[in-house]
């Protein structure tokens, strides 16, 4: 709205309501996703954004929802503005409530600029490829599916899994290691439970990270169409901070399925033609802008690191919302239910898993130049043993050749002594190929295809001790 | 074409990147216009009366009824001329490198800068003098346009039908809209001709006739240049889940494959990935040249948080691109990535007209639009009096949504395409890539192309025929091992198994980022099918004389067929004769040690 002059304009003619949006009537020269603030009868202010606007009519969704509204008593003020957040690097170290409010109890933010919520567009000539390896302490990412500085990897996982443990340890342990870089977390709550948005900020307190994040809560009793709001506002934050300020910013939102949850209902109550499992066919568009918020821009010195946690309804990865998610990000982590019950933490299956945007975040001078061999040979032998052990189900152990139990003996070692690890341990990535040399130190030489012979002779435990 | 009066209209509503104007007379389908007070670019997609629906290339935040609506007179065109090498585009052609300077690494709005660049001068060598007769197509001379196209040709327009040269300019430097020829056309109708031309993405260029595809378009793949390979002028689908490798695959034949030029269009995908791609290419090399790879590379980037109507654009925008450099007669091969994604904008612009919805919710057009795209590629004699051949090859990835192939998109792609190269969820987690599934992929050109490949190995066709036979038959072994457990396989059947995976591990599975592997030159391929062939079948004499697998495969020449893929192409031919005399030697060994 560049060369257009800002005029608020107020309205008193909602014709009608439904679920979370307002049908405001007569309401000329109205713009496409403007800001609007909602008074209503009682004198309190809502807001919202305009979805669709014409000569006769614009519709309104209603952040807070529309409980509580009536037709003859609700202003309408259109701002003649998007929807802007007040940022600058005051906001460090306080939180928010999902639609902006400061609710720490402090003072409100001095701002230094007003930015439109919806962000634009990272030009691709403009990014920089994400190579910088971010340690997190935690085997099953680092030695097998390696973060790196701008990428964005959620984590797939399921109702009364872990991930609140995983996402905490992540954000506790993360480190671009022989750098004394500016770093900030961004935690984004969507609709989560006044319990686990404890534990996270407790969690974040005792570690000292509270001081160097950004907290944005909306929680499980909040107006559900905020949280369409609550992520843009996190985003809007870290790529001022990124790329005005020069943090690293780590951005975690959870639970992303609440998100998308909410954007279902607005689809619904516009009647729309809905796609799979009646979530909109825009939906793919709509988490896109969400998630290509993130990565490194040339000439920028900052980052914007992304890591959504969404929880697969009934554990379904082919779910629309796991499914476009996967379509969008750079890999994903996959908690699993299976390992979960054998006391496995944390429970992350490495085979669906995926980081694309290992290989350029590992080998010598990032990782270590085995890295890429030794998780690729790690692989072989897990997926191998596994399928053994479905086979071992059908046909008994006693069918298995030799061959077969040394990859059942490995595969069950790698579950126990690479993916397990506890809550507070945090390993370095030598420490984590370690253990996969140790592991991959039971087969005879001639099974470690993957690893060329360089590679062994350098790194091979048995090799090791004899030079030593 | 332009109109007399250009009548402006009015915006009557905004939904989306959906526009709709009233008092829009004498508008036409598909014209360009300028939308609201920043002039943002759209397009018309449907009339009715005097309102018109227009899509919109850019975010309509801000737009607001009452606003104007501006007709151009024009369809929505895309600039042709030397300068689009080497560049990257977003969905209406906008260059992106002009647009970071002019506004920075955010995409602003309203910004048309110039597709090429309207300063730089070109050296044009005419090779048409005057007096000449020319008809549509015709070459009037050769601009170098890059490192690795040194003949860029400036034709005559299609529109002109023929014409006798009155005016050709001397070899020299001139820029793209300096006059560089004049031609009659008679009738008193002169018409000037420069470098740059102007071509509505929508509407094919026209050729003069469709040939047949009998040349393979070489990817250095070697599941796919032995087992499923594509044609010049062909077309294929790359259907996967997620993280099944679809965009390596497309990055490795945008590297890899020998054609003339690469159209490579990021549509709806990741930025980071485009961001690899202009990172990488320009330090790759072409594997015959040795020149940066990016010197034939053209790209088209409309990331998935871009305006999902250019999105829409994007593919006929690289389409009409690569239909250019097809009419000067080169090979181009042209990736999109992803084709659902466009389906996707399809669906969304469907919904918001309100149209019927067909399967999904994806539009009852979906199939006869995926069908008009491919119908676009192949191998044709181009436009002109001399007698040219160029082709585009097209090779379009599908994002099945849960990897259910049985979605509207992949099923009208597959209805089409020639070519399945099936992505494979069970692979990718195995980290078998490239994750074709060997079972279910299929290419309707392997006859034809056997034919070619014969004339340089004569057993190629033996040998891939074998090599699908074995994996056929693995699948059934597994199946008994499955129900009854290993031992109850024969030695014989435990040979085909090792077999099998020998084809599968130290063949079909291909390293992208490893040097020696990414590129297999169809020498190199041709000799590791020998190598596994000459294996299994000597072995198969050995087992019949009682000796059992497990001593073949500990054989130090057998251990070795697994590392031969990172043994590089130019060192491969002596790797072979040696590897193959001490095959010969080992397996000969054992025999003896039977007769003693």
């Amino acid at each position: 709205m560049t060369a257009k002059t800002i005029i608020a304009r107020e309205f008193k003619t909602v014709n009608g309501i439904s679920g979370p949006l307002l049908f405001v009537q007569g309401t000329r020269n109205v713009a496409y996703g403007e800001y609007v603030e909602i008074i209503a009868q009682d004198g309190s202010v809502r807001h919202g954004q305009v979805l669709e606007t014409s000569f006769e009519m614009a519709v309104v969704q209603v952040f807070e929802g529309t409980g509580g509204l009536s037709r003859e008593h609700t202003i309408v003020r259109f701002t003649g503005e998007p929807l802007r957040f007040s940022v600058s690097t005051d906001v460090i170290g306080r939180m928010f409530n999902g639609s902006g409010k400061v609710i720490d109890g402090g003072p409100p933010i001095i701002p230094k600029e007003k930015l439109d919520v919806n962000g634009s567009p990272i030009n691709p000539k403009s990014r920089a490829y994400p190579t910088d390896f971010i340690q997190t302490g935690i085997s099953a990412i680092d030695g097998m599916n390696t973060l790196s500085r701008g990428q964005k990897l959620p984590l797939f996982s399921g109702n009364g899994l872990p991930h609140n443990e995983i996402a905490a340890q992540i954000a506790r342990q993360a480190k671009v290691r022989k750098t004394e870089e500016k770093f900030l977390l961004i935690f984004a709550a969507l609709g989560i439970t006044v319990d686990e948005a404890r534990f996270f900020i407790n969690s974040f307190e005792e570690s000292g990270a509270l001081s160097r994040s950004v907290l944005f809560i909306n929680l499980a009793q909040d107006p559900a169409i905020e949280r369409i709001l609550t992520p843009r506002l996190a985003l809007t934050t870290a790529e001022y901070l990124a790329f005005e300020e020069d943090y690293h910013v780590l951005v975690i939102i959870t639970d992303m399925t609440n998100y998308c949850e909410a954007l279902r209902e607005i689809s619904a109550a516009r009647e729309e033609v809905p796609g799979r499992r009646g979530y909109p066919g825009y939906m793919y568009t709509d988490l896109a802008s969400i998630y290509e918020r993130t990565g490194r821009v040339l000439g920028k010195l900052g980052s914007i690191t992304q890591m959504p946690i969404l929880t697969m309804p009934n554990d379904d990865i082919t779910h629309p919302i796991p499914d476009l998610t996967g379509y969008i990000t750079e890999g994903q982590i996959i908690v699993d239910r299976a390992l979960h019950r054998r006391g496995i933490y944390p429970p992350i299956d490495v085979l669906p898993s995926l980081s694309r945007l290992m290989k350029e975040a590992i080998g010598q001078n990032k990782t270590r130049d085995d890295h890429r061999e030794l998780s690729d040979q790690l692989y072989y032998m897990y997926a191998e043993g596994r399928s053994l052990r479905e086979l071992v189900a059908v046909v008994g152990e006693e069918a298995l050749t030799e061959r077969d139990h040394m990859y059942l003996r490995a595969a069950d070692r790698f579950e126990r002594e690479f993916v397990s690890q506890g809550r507070y341990e945090e390993r370095s990535i030598e420490q984590t190929l370690d253990i996969g040399w140790d592991i991959l130190s039971s087969f005879p030489e001639s099974e470690l295809k993957r690893i060329s012979l360089n590679t062994i002779q350098k790194y091979h435990p048995a090799k090791r001790s004899k030079v030593s | 074409m332009l109109k007399q009066k250009l009548k402006f209209g009015i915006i009557k509503k905004v939904v989306g990147p959906v526009i709709f104007a009233e008092s829009m007379e004498n508008i036409t389908m598909y014209e360009m216009v300028k939308v609201g007070l920043d002039k943002i670019i759209g397009e018309v997609i449907r009339i009715e009366g005097d309102n018109a629906v227009i899509q919109v290339y850019e975010d309509t935040t801000g737009v607001s009824p009452g606003e104007p609506v501006e007709p151009t007179g024009s369809l929505l065109s895309v600039e042709l001329g030397p300068g689009l090498l080497n560049q990257i585009f977003d969905g209406i052609q906008r260059p992106l490198t002009v647009l970071e300077k002019d506004s920075g690494f955010f995409i602003k709005r309203g910004v048309y800068p110039d597709s090429l660049p309207r300063n730089k001068k070109w050296h044009f060598i005419p090779i048409k003098k005057v007096g000449d007769e020319v008809v549509a197509g015709d070459i009037l001379g050769y601009v170098k346009e890059s490192p690795l196209l040194e003949r860029h040709a400036i034709m005559v327009p299609p529109q002109i039908k023929n014409g006798q040269i009155s005016y050709i300019v001397e070899e020299g430097d001139y820029t793209i809209d300096e006059t560089i020829a004049k031609i009659d056309c008679g009738s008193n109708n002169v018409v000037e001709v420069n470098m740059v031309t102007k071509w509505p993405i929508r509407k094919p260029r026209p050729i003069k006739r469709r040939v047949s595809t009998y040349l393979p378009l070489i990817t250095g793949q070697r599941i796919i240049d032995a087992l499923f390979p594509i044609a010049k002028g062909g077309t294929a689908a790359i259907p996967g889940g997620f993280g099944t490798g679809k965009t390596v695959m497309q990055h490795q034949l945008a590297q890899w494959a020998d054609a003339n030029v690469i159209v490579y269009i990021g549509c709806g995908e990741r930025g980071n990935e485009m961001a690899e791609v202009l990172e990488r290419f320009p330090e790759l090399k072409d594997p015959c040249s040795g020149l940066p790879l990016i010197n034939r590379t053209i790209l088209i980037a409309n990331v998935s948080n871009m305006p999902i109507a250019a999105r829409e654009a994007s593919i006929y925008t690289g389409m009409t691109i690569a239909e250019y450099y097809r009419d000067m007669g080169y090979d181009v091969a042209l990736m999109a990535d992803s084709t659902s994604r466009w389906a996707e904008a399809l669906r969304e612009i469907s919904g918001r007209l309100e149209e019927m919805p067909g399967e999904e919710g994806y539009p009852a057009y979906l199939s006869s639009r995926i069908a008009e795209f491919y119908e676009r590629a192949g191998r044709c004699e181009v436009l002109g009096s001399d007698e040219r051949y160029g082709s585009i090859s097209v090779i379009g990835a599908v994002s099945p949504p849960g990897a259910d192939f049985s979605e509207p998109v992949t099923q009208s792609t597959l209805r089409v395409v020639k070519v399945f190269w099936a992505l494979d969820t069970s692979l990718a987690q195995r980290r078998h890539f490239p994750a074709i599934n060997w079972l279910t992929s299929y290419s309707l050109y392997k006859n034809d192309l056997d034919l070619w490949f014969a004339k340089y190995f004569p057993n190629w066709s033996s040998l891939t025929k074998e090599f699908m036979q074995i994996l056929q038959e693995e699948e059934e072994l597994i199946e008994i091992v499955r129900l009854v457990g290993p031992d109850a396989l024969s030695e014989f059947q435990k040979l085909v198994l090792e077999y099998a995976r020998k084809i599968r591990e130290d063949y079909l599975m291909q390293h992208a980022y490893s040097p020696a592997d990414s590129y297999c030159a169809l020498k190199k391929n041709y000799y590791m099918m020998c190598l596994l062939s000459y294996f299994y079948n000597e072995s198969k004499k050995l087992v019949d004389r009682g000796i059992q697998v497990s001593k073949i495969n500990s054989l130090p020449s057998v251990q070795e067929l697994s590392r031969m893929k990172f043994v590089s192409n130019e060192e491969f031919e002596t790797f072979y004769l040696n590897l193959l005399e001490r095959l010969k030697k080992d397996l000969s060994s054992l025999v003896e040690g039977v007769k003693s």
